[in-house]
């Protein structure tokens, strides 16, 4: 557990923080002159995102270097500019942003991924004649959640968030043609909306207990210590003080945009979107969200821990992110399609940086994110190349021996899977891994997250290496032969590639920078960082799980090449528990026959009741009315109408005096009503004068 | 601080636009896009009366404007479906063609 760290607060912001909020406004003003392009406008829209978002980067490095520099001199910085949106009555709603490590780090993370991830969609989607509309969200996108990133107010957060996803709805249905891509935007809306409800319910809940929905403000913004000092002396209910039940109800937001499990559901159907869409929102940025929001709100969800300690909030977010990691990782093992493994893997990956999150602090969580962003994006693109060769191919059974066929995807593909997997020492997974299993290892509360993760590691080895000898080792056994991809797809792949190793050495224990830049700490060189207690033990023990993943699954799929017909090596060894993985421990289904039965239970009920007892009543209504109007009828005939008669035609003579006024056009009415209010108002002024 | 004079004389000159526009328009869509205006111009008018009055502090002219706002939309609503209707019925929003109602 880390301690508080004392920034130094700054008055006057330099002039990188006062502009940064045009690193996410300049992608959402081009993203809204993409959308006024027409549709053969393609060549503009891919000049403007990319140009937009390269704009954002440039931006980006230099608030990163404004920062890095400062801290270099030892003065850990977070500038912040707050302005008043509005004010209604006696209540003041300020937005601004803020300019720290933590969102430096992550700004530079989103603009570079996301700049890469453009140039490879000019290759990937260059036949699809919706190009223009692809940018335009895709600009968006990055807009947004640069917004998520430099956001100093829960409510900017939560709008940006919010545009997140809709973009992400948005972008996963892009091919709204197929019914399974609609369905799979549509699952994905609603279930992240059930985590949202309970983020904006814990929104209001801080709002009225602070006032302020600011996280810094100079010692009154809602994160700071005046604030987390009233939240705590609130008691809220079951044991709870209000800023554990406030942590947690945003918790429930990051883990709907988390996919942390029970609402995961949605990851993995999300994989419809085209696949740089898969890396760039539900692998390397958005779904990194929620962690990077329990980052933010940290000092809430740690408020109230003694030293050493823990609190509720973040003994949920382990357990969560640790099961997580474990059961997404089970049911990655036995799925066919090549994007899906990578989801649940996805999904996997977030449950051990929410883990890390609750075990280590930001640090720890926050290197996870920040490397797994450029491997697992490496990985889809990589993916998608596959996918571009194999000509639209996603099952991994009817690929076979691409090693040969596409060299450069095999290369960097191999070194995401080695990243991944945590492959020792070469690879930045296996530090940013081994931080979060260190953090578990020392954790007071229980050792078990700790097995946990080290099962979950174990898996992760083993399904990719299944994944990548089905894909490159053995022969072909798809129908047209692979072909490699273009150049603007290939190198971004390249770029990735390298940072999925050079990342690694930025968080070694032997020179801990990113986590000191991260705490505001002064980072040194030494290797005696190696020589913590323990340490060398468990990166030997990490180490071994992982050969030991990697040896099983090269034992039973390496060079084999199965018919897609035939059962999985698995399947034969335990064709039960394959089924259960395969059919992903069915959750879907068991929602199927809870939530959505319920649903569906309660609008049957709701249409019996209208049918029955409310269309009952109205029928009665209506024959009751029937009844009286007969009677009327009878009166109308006999008594009433032989004197109105006479009356009608007297006015009928009137009327049709007056009938030549009627032009039936409305204008000379108008004009006449305008005559009459010219008089009224002349009668008013005279009369006043008189 | 602008005098309250100012705010009446814009208020004034956006209902004299929204009125001519209503009166000269033959298409019934810029007809109601004129009433749109006038409407806006009273609002402010309200709003502008509202902070120059004894209350300011009071949200009631801001209520006032707000209610005033929502009619507005369901107006405008309403307005744009009949036109519609009328559209289909008499494939034309002209309103010189439309005087099937006089006596």
């Amino acid at each position: 557990m880390q301690e508080a760290i004392s920034f130094t607060p700054q008055l006057s912001a330099s002039l990188i923080a006062e502009i940064l909020w045009l690193i996410p406004a300049v992608p959402i003003v081009a993203s809204g002159l993409a959308a006024l392009l027409k549709q053969p406008r393609r060549k503009a829209s891919a000049t403007l995102a990319i140009g937009s978002l390269s704009f954002s980067l440039l931006l980006s490095l230099v608030a990163f270097r404004h920062v890095v520099s400062e801290w270099a001199n030892g003065r850990a910085t977070r500038e912040v500019v707050n302005f008043a949106w509005f004010q209604t009555g006696a209540v003041n709603v300020d937005l601004g942003w803020v300019l720290d490590p933590l969102s430096a780090v992550m700004l530079v993370m989103v603009s570079f991924v996301g700049l890469l991830i453009f140039i490879y969609s000019t290759g990937y989607m260059e036949h699809d004649e919706n190009y223009t509309r692809f940018f335009c969200f895709m600009s968006l996108f990055a807009g947004a959640m640069l917004g998520v990133v430099v956001a100093n107010s829960l409510l900017l957060l939560f709008m940006c968030w919010e545009l997140v996803g809709l973009t992400s709805y948005l972008l996963i249905g892009f091919w709204y043609q197929k019914p399974s891509a609609s369905a799979a935007a549509k699952k994905a809306f609603l279930t992240t909306r059930i985590g949202d409800v309970f983020f904006l319910l814990g929104i209001v809940w801080l709002f009225s207990q602070t006032g302020t929905l600011l996280f810094y403000n100079h010692g009154a913004g809602s994160l700071e210590p005046f604030a987390l000092a009233g939240l705590l002396a609130t008691p809220a209910a079951l044991g709870l003080t209000a800023a554990g039940a406030i942590g947690l109800l945003i918790f429930a937001g990051a883990a709907g945009k988390s996919g942390q499990f029970p609402l995961h559901v949605w990851l993995p159907d999300a994989m419809e979107g085209p696949t740089p869409v898969s890396a760039l929102i539900h692998a390397a940025t958005m779904v990194a969200a929620g962690v990077y929001l329990i980052a933010r709100v940290y000092p809430l969800m740690q408020a109230g821990a003694l030293a050493g300690g823990t609190t509720t909030a973040l003994t949920v977010v382990t357990w969560v992110g640790a099961f997580t990691a474990v059961f997404a990782a089970l049911i990655a093992v036995a799925q066919n399609d090549i994007k899906r493994i990578l989801a649940y893997s996805t999904v996997s990956q977030l449950g051990y940086m929410m883990a890390g999150l609750g075990l280590g602090g930001v640090a720890v969580g926050m290197f996870h994110l920040i490397t797994h962003a450029f491997f697992k994006a490496l990985l889809f693109m990589g993916a998608g190349s596959v996918i571009h060769g194999c000509h639209e191919e996603q099952d991994i059974r009817k690929m076979g021996g691409l090693k040969a066929d596409m060299p450069l995807t095999f290369a960097t593909y191999g070194v995401g899977m080695l990243a991944l997997c945590g492959f020792p020492l070469l690879f930045s997974g296996f530090w940013s891994k081994d931080g979060i299993l260190e953090a578990a290892q020392h954790w007071s509360v229980a050792k078990t997250p700790f097995y946990m993760l080290v099962f979950g590691a174990l898996l992760t080895a083993f399904y990719m290496t299944r994944q990548v000898a089905y894909v490159f080792f053995g022969y072909w056994r798809g129908g047209k032969p692979a072909h490699e991809s273009p150049a603007v797809m290939t190198a971004p792949l390249a770029i990735l590639a390298f940072f999925a190793m050079a990342l690694g050495l930025i968080g070694t224990p032997a020179w801990p920078w990113f986590r000191a830049f991260l705490d505001g700490r002064a980072a040194s060189f030494a290797w005696r960082g190696f020589m913590e207690p323990g340490l060398l033990a468990l990166m030997c023990a990490s180490t071994l799980v992982v050969f030991l993943g990697l040896g099983l699954g090269w034992k039973l799929y390496g060079d084999r090449s199965p018919r897609p017909q035939e059962p999985d090596a698995l399947e034969r060894v335990t064709p039960l528990v394959w089924g259960w993985l395969r059919d992903k421990l069915y959750v879907d289904e068991f929602y199927g026959v809870t939530v959505i039965a319920f649903y569906e239970g309660w609008a049957r009920v709701s249409d019996w009741l209208d049918r029955r007892v409310w269309g009952g009543v109205v029928a009665g209504v209506a024959w009751t009315f029937g009844l009286w109007a007969q009677l009327n009828r009878f009166l109308d005939n006999n008594i009433v109408d032989g004197s109105f008669d006479k009356g009608c035609d007297e006015l009928g003579v009137g009327g049709g005096l007056l009938s030549r006024m009627q032009t039936g056009r409305v204008q000379t009415y108008l004009r006449l009503l305008a005559l009459a209010v010219v008089l009224l108002a002349a009668i008013l002024i005279w009369s006043s004068r008189a | 601080m602008t005098p309250l004079a100012g705010y009446l004389l814009v208020a004034a000159l956006i209902f004299s636009i929204g009125l001519a526009g209503a009166l000269t328009r033959r298409n019934a869509i810029l007809v109601l896009i004129g009433i749109e205006l006038m409407l806006n111009a009273a609002n402010l008018n309200l709003i502008a009366f509202w902070r120059y009055g004894p209350h300011p502090e009071l949200l009631t002219g801001m209520m006032f404007a707000i209610f005033s706002i929502a009619v507005a939309a369901a107006e405008a609503a309403v307005g744009l479906g009949l036109v519609i209707s009328i559209h289909r019925h008499a494939k034309t929003t002209d309103l010189d063609q439309m005087n099937r109602m006089k006596g």
